[in-house]
């Protein structure tokens, strides 16, 4: 990052670095900066490729704004993530599909299942989306000085969102191995934590990775499933879900029940969008954007 | 063991229920029941049939959802909206089935060995 960029970024979110204008100070900073993380990505999320109701006929036309929107961006992120429910009812012909559209992205592509995309068997989105270096589903990787983690909370879904002994062992495990100083971005599709559990947006052992997450300076985690933007810190945590590529829901207890909502034709591309995210010393700046203003 | 009995018992009453040449007994067909998906409940919530019944299960609502045994034994996996699914209860018991994709929705077959 040019150290203009860096100015403009810290006067954005208003993070608090101790910067002087001596020589020394200045050199001490950007030495500093050199070793320090900046990274951007996008995510987006809950696209259900194979939904066709009035709530959106073509949820494959507003995943191809999204992505021509990302394509369009001045700079390209170093990744896009895609949190889950790609498809609506894990058919191999949405997946098929879904992959296509997803293919025409610019930048390379992380993708983790939703409850969507697995019903019955998680057959069809492994044969989409399997990587070699996650067996299981979940995985982390180093990039940019930031410590990323992917987790999948929707396999034994018969109570709300759940990881599992062995995912949470391995979270503590991967964990345990890094620095309190490193930039933490988690990726899971349900929200880790209790967003509105009567709805079961929640993750009914999400704690012990919450406790795991609370010794770093910074953990950014960022959800989707609810098709809409929540943000919620906690300590050290930061949390926030995104908005769906394909219809939105109704706010936690606004409605009787959670589900697509139905929103003015002429207003559907002002509620879905696509989220870019930049971590750089420290600080995450979420930037969400919607199709249509 | 007091299961395996009961298996024998059921299999006995089975073979003198058969109708066979009597035409005075008239043919055992299934029975059928259905169960309305709407506003994420399941309608009725608990349901009461005999083995060999067929029961239909209609998603009414504008979201996807699944009829799946707490105990796997069956799974209609995912259905659209106004999408059915069949299942005949072979063997009787008491069937907790939830939804997939929203797991608080909850109910409950209860399926009785003598058919009427």
């Amino acid at each position: 990052m040019k150290r203009d960029d860096f100015l403009k970024h810290v006067a954005w979110t208003g993070s608090g670095i101790a910067w002087t204008l001596s020589s020394s100070g200045l050199f001490n900073a950007q030495k500093a900066l050199a070793a320090e993380s900046t990274i951007s990505f996008v995510q987006i999320s809950d696209s259900h490729i194979g939904f066709a109701r009035p709530e959106n006929m073509d949820v494959t036309g507003t995943l191809q704004k999204t992505i021509a929107a990302i394509n369009a961006m001045p700079v390209q992120p170093t990744f896009v993530v895609h949190t889950g429910d790609v498809t609506h009812l894990s058919k191999p012909a949405q997946f098929d599909t879904a992959k296509q559209i997803l293919g025409t992205l610019k930048a390379p592509l992380v993708v983790l299942p939703g409850e969507h995309d697995v019903i019955g068997t998680s057959d069809a989105f492994f044969a989409a989306f399997r990587r070699s270096d996650a067996p299981k589903g979940w995985f982390s990787w180093d990039q940019g000085g930031v410590h990323f983690l992917s987790l999948v909370n929707v396999f034994n879904f018969e109570i709300d969102g759940k990881l599992g002994t062995e995912q949470i062992d391995f979270v503590e495990k991967d964990l345990a191995a890094q620095k309190s100083s490193t930039p933490i971005v988690v990726f899971a599709h349900v929200p880790l934590y209790a967003l509105f559990p009567p709805w079961g947006w929640t993750t009914e052992d999400g704690s012990r990775v919450l406790a795991a997450l609370r010794r770093f300076n910074a953990v950014t985690v960022l959800n989707g499933h609810i098709h809409q933007i929540v943000q919620h810190t906690d300590g050290n945590i930061r949390f926030a879900t995104a908005a769906s590529t394909a219809y939105p829901q109704p706010a936690p207890g606004t409605a009787d029940k959670p589900g697509p909502l139905k929103v003015p034709d002429s207003k559907l591309l002002s509620v879905l969008g696509y989220r870019s995210v930049e971590i750089a010393r420290n600080a995450a700046t979420i930037t969400d954007s919607t199709l249509q203003k | 063991m007091s299961r395996l009995l009961t298996g024998l018992q059921i299999a006995l009453l089975a073979v003198t229920l058969t109708p066979g040449a009597n035409a005075a007994v008239p043919p055992l067909l299934p029975a059928a029941a259905t169960v309305h998906i709407k506003d994420f409940k399941y309608n009725p919530p608990a349901l009461t049939i005999h083995v060999g019944d067929r029961v239909t299960f209609v998603n009414d609502d504008d979201e996807a959802h699944t009829v799946t045994a707490t105990d796997k034994s069956f799974d209609s996996e995912g259905l659209d909206t106004a999408g059915t699914w069949q299942h005949v209860f072979a063997k009787p018991g008491t069937y907790h089935y939830f939804c997939e994709l929203h797991p608080y929705m909850k109910a409950t077959i209860v399926v009785l060995s003598a058919s009427k």
